[in-house]
């Protein structure tokens, strides 16, 4: 048993520990990486140095095309690592041109499917209103896509995905979630910092993952997956959710039930994980 | 945040080109490319003010075991120690091997 488990860790291939370009590269098919507007087209963002923060040659976002499982696709990858993951206007913009491009080329006949890797606090502040319009953008062009092909988000962790990105999220036709995940419109800190340090401690972490975390995300059934850290288990959902094809009615078509489930809450309650998955189970349209 | 900028005798110029790092808390970001040959330009963006003589010793040190091949490297620090920063460059130099 001792060995198995040794075995098993040995074999085991972290996918969380990778940056955003490793997770691309690692999602596709051997020798198909491809990547637009690589670092070396030093499209960095105009705005961080002049308010002194360093910025990254690629902004922080990684567009990688070429196949998966011998299918075009194109992966979109968020650096957690570099300024949260925030997301400000050539970021934004290469994430929302990478999908309105993978929308054009299904109208002319190529079934481009994308993945989006959400590592991200959402909006860069030093960047807020170029940055939400970018998320705006990206969230219309899910939305596009979406008609044509599965989109499917991945949350792996360790930044989660938060703010207007988990919106963006929520459009995905599939969303994947590793237990390390997180998934919320606000993140702990906001929280505690609007409700008080008695209903949400952000330090708490066991609490903060009880609500956010990824395994909860699944049983409450707004997640389509619920994966291991391991990049072979992570590709083999990401390929079984696009073998379903696209879903009946997306998640974000269901908003009438999901909104008569929230009006039942009693929020002079404190919720906790229990009551959150019992609110959302039942059976959904 | 400060740019610096450093200049260096080299050979004749690299071959191919690398990234490595992230501009994330105690790492950098260095890019590699070939240059215009006998020169190393190297340019850094740094987070850290008033680290000058700090980077102007760390490629001295750098280059006193090797000759490096004609390179503009572009640095995006956000307050790696000198000894991270050593094994980035290394680390990006070997890439170029590979390139």
């Amino acid at each position: 048993m001792h060995d198995a488990n040794i075995q098993r860790l040995l074999q085991q291939r972290s996918f969380t520990e990778l940056g955003a370009r490793q997770r691309a590269r690692a999602l596709l098919d051997a020798g198909s990486f491809r990547e637009l507007l690589d670092p070396f087209a030093r499209l960095e963002s105009p705005w961080l140095a002049r308010q002194g923060i360093v910025p990254q040659a690629d902004d922080g976002v990684v567009v990688a095309k070429g196949l998966l499982d011998g299918q075009p696709a194109v992966i979109i990858a968020i650096e957690g690592a570099f300024q949260g993951g925030s997301l400000g206007e050539v970021g934004g913009a290469k994430i929302a041109g990478a999908l309105e491009l993978a929308a054009a080329d299904n109208r002319h006949g190529i079934p481009t499917r994308a993945v989006l890797l959400l590592e991200t606090g959402g909006v860069r502040l030093q960047e807020a209103n170029l940055g939400l319009a970018a998320i705006a953008e990206i969230q219309a062009a899910i939305v596009e896509l979406r008609q044509y092909q599965p989109v499917i988000g991945l949350v792996a962790g360790p930044v989660g995905c938060f703010g207007g990105m988990s919106i963006a999220a929520g459009l995905c036709s599939y969303l994947l979630v590793t237990r390390e995940a997180r998934l919320g419109l606000n993140g702990p800190q906001v929280i505690e910092q609007e409700a008080g340090i008695d209903e949400y401690d952000s330090r708490d972490r066991p609490f903060i993952w009880s609500l956010t975390g990824g395994e909860q995300r699944h049983a409450s059934g707004l997640v389509d997956g619920y994966v291991a850290d391991d990049v072979e288990q992570i590709r083999g959902q990401l390929l079984a959710l696009f073998a379903k094809g696209k879903p009946a009615l997306e998640r974000s078509r269901r908003h009438a039930w999901f909104l008569e489930r929230l009006q039942g809450v009693d929020t002079s309650v404190q919720a906790d994980a229990a009551a959150v998955r019992s609110t959302y189970q039942g059976e959904q349209p | 945040m400060q740019t610096l900028s450093f200049e260096f005798p080299a050979g004749q110029p690299a071959r191919g080109r690398a990234l490595v790092g992230c501009v994330g808390s105690g790492d950098l970001e260095v890019l590699l490319e070939p240059g215009t040959a006998g020169t190393l330009a190297i340019q850094v963006v740094t987070s850290v003010n008033g680290s000058a003589a700090r980077w102007q010793q760390l490629f001295e040190r750098l280059l006193r075991a090797q000759q490096l091949p004609a390179l503009n490297i572009a640095i995006h620090d956000f307050g790696a120690t000198p000894g991270v920063v050593r094994l980035r460059l290394e680390q990006g130099l070997e890439e170029l091997n590979h390139a």
